[in-house]
Formats: structure tokens, C-alpha cells, sequence
């Protein structure tokens, strides 16, 4: 080992100031006396404030893209980097200017504590509570408050116990927060590394003093465990592992543990770390974790606590902060981001926006760049949430809009509407277009393959993504509609056929009204598959295909190895013949792609034979 | 129960963990630029780390210049077959056929050719969605605003005034068919993180950035190995310097710095007093003032 440089931990802040408050002096000096500017970025620094005839810029060395040297202005996030022996900084530098809601959320996102930069000269101004406010808000709980330029008021004590005054006023409406104060000079370089002389009726520690020995209670290990899966690790048969990142809460071999949204009860067989077996890991680590029941897990699943689960909703209320150009469209189709799931929701109404001269609500009708605002969602799956102020991993998400993909916005959930947690009946409303733009023709998708091909999971995500397009589209699962409407068929070919048939006829009744149809089930007969065919007028068959000892090898419900075992009779691929298509529209090799360039051939095929019918119909 | 167990390094490495499976769920056919140095070797130790016991599910692509260290060559392959993942190598030899090289064109052009015009030959040849590489944010300026998931237009540029903003950890994948995304899971590391990571893991890296007695062209500041057969000046003879890499790319453009750091423990050593950034010895960013963010906007990684 090397200088014990191993221990130390990890502090991620940020940095609000108002323009020329001093900020890029500030970090140039932590950087510069903590080591962590090398000669050569010096050098160049010396170059450009000898070509200016001044002295040495301290600002310059944070001072980044060339777009921004020209106007003269830092218009983006920018992560610096240092490190001291006890301590690694991550500072995110959100500067003051012009989208600066924009960049004051993305830079406190992920910091743990805000630096917030006055100058002594102007004290408390309407930007530095507003800084302070949506630190706050994106749950910064920790606040060191900077009173920078000391030099230009004579070090007065007076000048800095009136600001401290003026800002613990506000601070008292931000719940939970715990301030530092710290008269400063960041051009003097007085109390931001080191203690100075100039301010004898200061006692306190330097700003580095503070920000290597504050302790940040970690929220995150606190909480109750919350592991969302983001890969399904399948190796060989023998083994199935959920790959993901531990968001809250800890986690050991033996731990009971409840899966969402199934609610099955299990507990963890073991927590590995690559080669290492773990006793224990704690947020945020990546672990793989495997568990003493076969339970069939994919990506968006959420393994939690069983004694304290997070709410399992429809709908949410939530702030959400506009980063786009174009406006909020309420009803409009958004792509959801929250954990390792991808959704597709709208908007159902706001209530206010946050007026942020005043930091009070006003009535709004959308959200414009940089607003933030109290919104109502409602997503096509359950989300697994809690309010954010609770669990900021399990609050937050972003939204995308699926025109352009960009993200468009973040969100901060507050709470859970009550009446639809829980709901097994899913969202009220419909995403889509309204009739206006609505397709004359539906179009019925069907997936044929072998149980633990992966007709549900491409359908699925099929169903997210047409959804994300404004297209309306309904999805019926073999497993869920022989719970509901086929729940009297067994597995005779009497019943097999009739369960096909009935599933057939509703999606014939959905798609004759315009409605993008996802059935998946193993349909292993060829007869009845075509029965169906004919029936319906707009039909893309899919063959979801993998080899049998694939499929058996992943055995995600456990059903292969029960039908080997003489416990099911009837099994198709084991004692009943599944009848692949002869020609279907489109094959998914499940074997050989991923989920997701499955998935986007087909979206891709469903949009193409959905603009033909387009042009079909006004042709007539 | 404390997060204060884990070192900065184990919050470093959950975090790129977290940006590989996401990249692998996230995309088709995404790949990882193995570009053989430190930076790499570490990537390609977490990507493992991510996957096991599975294989990493993506392929490594690397664009060979031909003007790379042998020693670079004979690792690469040794630790690809090592490890069973699935190596591509792409060249741009209609360039090379042309006689592009650094020595005629300069280290500009020719970057742009065996490099960056590779890449993105090979991102599409191979119909790459995702490209994932090592580059971080403390290497240079303008990297500092670099995102984690960046996106790039059908030619492979970069917009840093069009940038996604990107929040808590939730990584905006979503790209149309003729964009494609680079992925930067090592974005929060610095040069000292990676050696003290390389340490504490025993990952193999290339001898070359040991110190050891080499055979260098001495040009005022710069040592630049003397391999390809490179043009002499007159009166130069290549000289015995004992030297080390910091940071490897073609034997032309990576300058060496005196060194007698010859253990990982040593070079740590080294860094901690180190007052020089890790590019400055690299010929090719020095030849304009913001020229890598030139180069990226470009499509350089
Ligand atoms: N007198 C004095 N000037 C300062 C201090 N800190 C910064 N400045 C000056 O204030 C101006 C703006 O500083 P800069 O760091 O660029 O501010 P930013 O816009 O917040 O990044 C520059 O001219 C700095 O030299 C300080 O503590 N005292």
C-alpha cells in the first residue's frame, strides 16, 4: 500500500455564486493549493493573464471550453477533481448565469454538500436564496456558506455576522438544514485552504478544513434496502444473478427479501463482488446477488425489505424542473426514467409553479425552460417509489421526450396518489393520440416461441416504446389472460386451441378499433395460429425464437425442469410438439440479440406497416 | 452500517459498474474502445467485474494505427485471449496505402485519418451503437463538461453546447438510428485513482510505463521513442535515457518523461508530487491552444 491513500472517502459539492461573486477564483485556489493543478495548466494560465497584463488569474484554470473563452462566460456543469490525504473532492461547478435552474439541478443531483459563494460587498441577494433553495430542494442538506471578498469590506466582522444574520432568516424555511458560515477572501487566499491572520475574530476552520472533516451522514445506508435489477446474469444453467447497484439500505446472505411487482417472498443465497463472496454490502455498491428461489426476475424488477416495501403506484405527484425549449404538453407522451425502469407517461395535470423571485407557488398552465413546477403522472407500469425527501434514489427520475430523445426534464416525486397504489387494473387513461390522429386500422402483434424464448419480455418492451410514440397499443400476455378470461382452459389441445381462439378474437376486437395489439403466448399449434390470422385484418406474426436448450437453460418460471421431472404433463418442446411459423413476418433470435435490438426491429416493422396503412387510407 | 467503509476508490468502481451494465442493457451492439493503456486495462477489469461469472457481453475494439508500441500489441492480445472476449481490430489502410504517417503529415492530420476517421469506419462497419471508452474529465479541459452518456450526431461529433443535461444517475440512453452515444464509465477518475486502483487490484498493465532504459530521440523537453523508423534530424542519435510513459498512444506522439519509477508503488509515489498534467508530454495536444475539444467536436474520442 501507498501512502494509505486507499482509506480515504469520497465527498461530491457543489459550487452557486451569483457572476463575479468569485467562484472560479475560489476553485482555483482549492485546486491550485491542494496540488491539484499541474504546471503546464499553469503555464497556460500564465501565458493568458500575461497577454491581458495582469496577475496571476486564479479563475482562468476552471475557466473550460473554448466557446465559453470567447463569450467570456461558463455556460455548462463542470466536474473538477482533488484530493488532500484524508479526502476525494468531486466539486460540480454550476455557474451562475443564464440557465442556471438547468445547471444548479443537474450540478446538485449528485453532490452531498453546496458551497453557496457572497459577496460581503452585496450580501444576501435574490440569487443566493435561490441557490440556496434548489439545493434544498434537489435534498442538499449540508450548506457552507462562503462570504467571499472579505478583503473589500476591511475584514469586518460586522459585514459578516449581518450576512450570516440575513441568510439563517431564510435558511429557517429549508427544513433540515445544517449551515456553515466562512468569511473569506478567495483572492487572498485567506481561510479557504488555510487560516489567516486578517480575520482575528474568526475561530472557525478553513473551508477545506470543514469540507474534509464534515461528516455527511450517508442517507443512503440509513434507508430500507432497495436493489433494483439492471441485468439478469445467466452464465450456464446452473446459475441465475441480478446485477445491479444497491441504492439504499445494506444487504447479506440470508437476508429476506420481497421482489416487486410480483410480491414473492425470498431471501438472498449469496452477494458477490466479481470473484468475492461478500458478508455484506452497503449502498451504493454494484453487486450480483442470488437467491434461494427460482424466481423470474428482468431488468425494472426491484428486490426490497419486505417489512417496509416502497409504494407500488400508477400515479405519483411530483416537482419537476423543465430543461427544454419547448414546453411542457400536458397528456403528451413522455418516456419515464426512474430506477432501472423505462416508462412511458404523461403529464395529468400541474397545479403551480414556483415563482423564483419569490419562491412561492403561482398558477401555470405549463412549464417553460428552467421552471419548476407541482405535477401529477401517471406512467403504463407500476413505478416502485418513495418520496424523494425520504429516499432520494428511490424519488427521482427523468423525463425524455421520445420525439427527439433529449431529456426534456427531471422529476422529484412527492408522493403517491393514493387511490391507484397498488391498482392491479393499471393507468386510467390511455397514452396515444387523441381520436383525431388515431389510425383507421389496428394492427395485431403476435409473438410465437417456446415458454423462455422471450415473447414477454420483447413485448413489453415494445409495448414502453409504442407507447413513447403516442401509439396506442394494449398488450396481452398468454400467463395473464388464462388467470382472467381463459381461466377454465387446461392444457389438453382441446383447451390450447380454445385459449388461442379467445385471445384471438379480443385482439381482433381491439384492433378493428385502431388499437396496436401485443399478444404473447407460446401458440404452438400452426392450425389456429392461422385460424386467428385470417381473422384478424392487419397481422404481423413473430417468431420469438431460441433452441430448446436455451430456453431450457433459462428457465425463467421453473417450468421446464417441473416437466422433466413428470410433475407437468404436456409440456411444449418437452412432451408436446411446438409447430415453428413457416414464414412468419419477422424472427427474433433471442439466442443471438439482445432484448433491445429485438425489440427495435420489431417497433420498427410495427411503425412501417402502420405509415402504409396511413397511406392506404387517404389514397382512397 | 456505514458508507464511510467504502474508500473512494469502492464508491469509484460502483459507480463504473453501474455505467457498464446500463450501457449494456442500453444498446444493441455496444462495444468498448481498448485502446491497451492504463486507462483501458482498468475499464476492461470492471467490465469483467460487472459480468461475472458471464463473459463481458461486448466486444473490445481497437484501432490500430500501426504506429503503436509492439509491446502494445503482444499485451492486447495476450490479455483479450486471457480473458475470451471477442476482439476487433480496425486499421484505415487506405489512409496508410496513401502514405498517410506523422512524419509527412504532421501529427494533426494524421490523427485525424488513423484515428478518428477509423473510429468512426469502424463504429459503422460494425453498426456500433454504443461506443465505450476511458477517457476521463481531469484530463483536460474540456472534458471537465464531458457527460457520462454523450451522444453524437450521424457523423460522430460532438455539440458541447447541445449536450443532454444529465441528473442523479439516470443515464438518458435513447438515441435515433443515425446517432450513436459514447459511454465514459471512468468519467470520475483521476490519473492517481486509476494507478492506486491498478495497485490495490493487481491489474496487468503494458511495461511500458515503467522506467527502464530506452532507446529516445532527445528534442529539448521531449523524449520520443525511437521506433518506425523515424526520420532523424541531423546530427541526432537516438540516446539511452531511463524514462517511463505516462501516457501511451503511437510511438511518435507519446513523449516519455524521466523517470526511475519502475513499481506501481513508485509511480504512485511519483504522481502524488507530480506538478505536471499527464497530456503534456503528447505531441498532438499541443499544437493549438484547445485543440482536443477541436478534435472531439471532430469526433476524436
Ligand atoms: N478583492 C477580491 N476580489 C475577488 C475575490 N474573489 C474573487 N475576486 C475577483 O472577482 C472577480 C470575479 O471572480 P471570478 O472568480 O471570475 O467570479 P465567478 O464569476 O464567480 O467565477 C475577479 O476579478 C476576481 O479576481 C476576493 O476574495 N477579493
Amino acid at each position: 500500500m501507498s501512502a494509505g491513500a486507499h482509506t480515504t472517502s469520497l465527498l461530491r459539492f457543489l459550487t452557486a455564486g451569483s457572476v463575479d461573486d468569485g467562484k472560479s477564483t475560489l476553485i482555483g485556489r482549492l485546486l491550485y493549493e491542494s496540488g491539484g493543478v499541474y504546471e503546464d495548466q499553469l503555464a497556460s494560465v500564465r501565458q493568458f493573464t500575461a497577454a491581458k497584463n495582469e496577475g496571476l488569474d486564479l479563475s482562468l484554470i476552471t475557466d473550460g471550453l473554448r466557446a465559453e473563452r470567447e463569450q467570456a462566460i461558463t455556460i455548462d456543469v463542470a466536474y473538477r477533481y482533488f484530493s488532500t490525504t484524508s479526502r476525494k473532492f468531486i466539486i460540480a461547478d454550476a455557474p451562475g448565469h443564464e440557465q442556471y435552474t438547468r445547471n444548479m439541478v443537474t450540478a446538485a443531483s449528485t453532490a452531498d454538500v453546496g458551497v453557496i459563494l457572497i459577496d460581503a460587498r452585496k450580501g444576501v441577494l435574490e440569487q443566493t436564496r435561490r441557490h440556496a433553495y434548489i439545493a434544498w430542494l434537489l435534498g442538499i442538506r449540508c450548506m457552507l456558506v462562503a462570504v467571499n471578498k472579505m478583503d473589500l469590506v476591511n475584514f469586518e466582522c460586522r459585514t459578516f455576522l449581518a450576512i450570516c444574520e440575513s441568510f439563517k432568516q431564510f435558511a429557517g424555511l429549508l427544513e433540515g438544514t445544517q449551515t456553515h458560515f466562512i468569511p473569506m477572501s478567495a483572492l487572498l487566499g485567506d481561510h479557504v485552504v488555510h487560516r489567516s491572520a486578517s480575520m482575528p475574530w474568526y475561530g472557525g476552520p478553513s473551508l477545506l478544513e470543514l469540507l474534509e472533516t464534515i461528516s455527511i451522514e450517508d442517507q443512503r445506508t440509513r434507508r430500507c434496502f432497495r436493489f433494483p435489477v439492471q441485468n439478469v446474469i445467466r452464465p450456464n444453467q446452473d446459475f441465475r444473478g441480478y446485477a445491479g447497484a444497491i441504492l439504499s439500505g445494506s444487504v447479506k446472505p440470508g437476508q429476506e427479501v420481497v421482489a416487486l411487482p410480483s410480491m414473492q417472498r425470498t431471501r438472498i443465497a449469496r452477494v458477490f463482488l466479481h470473484r468475492k463472496d461478500l458478508a455484506e454490502a452497503v449502498a451504493p455498491q454494484s453487486v450480483l446477488l442470488s437467491l434461494s428461489d427460482d424466481l423470474d426476475l428482468c431488468r425494472g424488477d426491484m428486490l426490497a425489505d419486505p417489512h417496509d416495501t416502497p409504494a407500488v403506484s400508477h400515479r405519483v405527484l411530483a416537482n419537476l424542473i423543465w430543461m427544454s425549449q419547448s414546453p411542457l404538453r400536458i397528456g403528451a407522451p413522455y418516456v419515464i426514467k426512474h430506477t432501472t425502469q423505462t416508462l412511458c407517461g404523461s403529464v395529468l395535470r400541474i397545479f403551480h409553479k414556483l415563482d423564483i423571485h419569490s419562491l412561492q407557488p403561482v398558477e401555470t398552465t405549463t412549464l417553460r425552460l428552467n421552471e419548476i413546477g407541482k405535477v401529477e403522472i401517471e406512467v403504463h407500469k407500476p413505478m416502485f417509489c418513495e418520496p424523494y425527501t425520504a429516499n432520494r434514489a428511490m424519488g427521482n427520475f427523468i423525463v425524455v421526450d421520445p420525439a427527439d430523445n433529449s431529456t426534456v426534464a427531471g422529476g422529484m416525486i412527492l408522493d403517491v396518489c393514493p387511490s391507484f397504489a397498488e391498482s392491479a387494473l393499471g393507468p386510467v387513461s390511455t397514452y396515444g393520440g387523441t381520436p383525431a390522429d388515431q389510425r383507421l386500422k389496428g394492427l395485431t402483434v403476435w409473438f410465437t416461441g417456446l415458454s423462455g424464448a422471450g415473447k414477454t419480455t420483447i413485448g413489453n418492451a415494445v409495448h414502453t416504446e409504442l407507447l413513447a410514440r403516442g401509439i396506442r397499443a394494449e398488450m396481452l400476455d398468454g400467463d395473464t389472460m388464462r388467470k382472467h378470461l381463459n381461466s377454465d382452459l387446461g392444457f389438453s389441445r382441446k383447451d390450447r386451441d380454445e385459449n388461442i381462439r379467445r385471445i384471438g378474437f379480443v385482439a381482433h376486437l381491439l384492433t378493428r378499433n385502431g388499437i396496436v395489439v401485443l399478444v404473447s403466448a407460446i401458440s404452438p399449434y400452426r392450425a389456429v395460429r392461422d385460424e386467428v390470422r385470417n381473422m384478424i385484418h392487419n397481422f404481423l406474426e413473430v417468431h420469438v425464437n431460441a433452441p430448446l436448450d436455451v430456453c431450457e437453460g433459462r428457465d425463467p418460471k421453473g417450468l421446464y425442469k417441473r416437466a422433466r421431472a413428470g410433475e407437468i404433463s404436456g409440456f411444449t418442446g418437452i412432451d408436446d410438439p411446438y409447430e415453428a411459423p413457416l414464414a412468419p413476418d419477422l424472427r427474433c433470435d433471442t439466442d443471438q440479440e439482445s432484448i433491445k435490438a429485438s425489440a427495435d426491429k420489431v417497433v420498427a416493422t410495427i411503425v412501417r406497416s402502420l405509415s402504409e396503412d396511413k397511406q392506404g387510407g387517404t389514397a382512397q | 452500517m456505514n458508507s464511510c467503509r467504502l474508500s473512494h476508490l469502492d464508491t469509484l468502481e460502483a459507480e463504473s459498474i453501474y455505467i457498464l451494465r446500463e450501457a449494456a442493457a442500453e444498446f444493441s451492439r455496444p462495444a468498448m474502445l481498448y485502446s491497451v493503456g492504463k486507462d483501458s486495462s482498468v475499464m476492461l477489469r470492471l467490465a469483467e467485474k460487472a459480468f461475472y461469472p458471464a463473459r463481458v457481453p461486448f466486444p473490445m475494439l481497437h484501432i490500430d494505427t500501426t504506429y503503436k508500441f509492439r509491446e502494445m500489441i503482444e499485451f492486447r492480445d495476450r490479455i483479450c485471449r486471457g480473458l475470451g472476449v471477442r476482439l476487433i481490430v480496425h486499421t484505415n489502410h487506405e489512409a496508410i496505402a496513401h502514405g498517410a504517417n506523422p512524419f509527412r503529415l504532421g501529427t494533426g492530420a494524421c490523427c485525424g485519418l488513423l484515428k478518428t476517421r477509423a473510429l468512426l469506419d469502424a463504429l459503422n462497419t460494425h453498426r456500433i451503437d454504443a461506443a465505450i471508452g476511458g477517457a476521463r474529465r481531469d484530463e483536460e479541459k474540456s472534458r471537465a463538461k464531458e457527460r457520462i452518456f454523450s451522444s453524437r450526431d450521424a457523423f460522430g461529433q460532438w455539440d458541447p453546447k447541445n449536450q443532454r443535461p444529465e441528473l442523479w444517475n439516470l443515464y438518458n440512453g435513447r438515441i435515433s438510428s443515425e446517432q450513436s452515444m459514447r459511454v465514459f464509465p471512468l468519467s470520475n477518475w483521476t490519473e492517481l485513482d486509476v494507478w492506486q486502483y491498478i495497485e490495490r487490484d493487481g491489474i496487468p498493465v503494458v511495461p511500458l510505463y515503467f522506467a527502464q532504459e530506452r532507446e529516445m530521440l532527445v528534442r529539448g523537453e521531449q523524449l520520443i521513442p525511437f521506433e518506425h523508423s523515424m526520420a532523424l534530424l541531423p546530427g541526432e542519435t537516438p540516446q539511452k535515457v531511463m524514462c517511463r510513459m505516462r501516457s501511451l498512444g503511437c510511438t511518435y506522439c507519446t513523449g516519455a518523461i524521466r523517470s526511475h519509477a519502475d513499481t506501481i508503488a513508485e509511480i504512485i509515489k511519483e504522481l502524488q508530487g507530480f506538478r505536471r498534467s499527464e497530456r503534456e508530454n503528447r505531441i498532438i495536444d499541443h499544437d493549438q491552444e484547445g485543440s482536443m475539444e477541436l478534435k472531439k467536436r471532430e469526433g476524436y474520442f
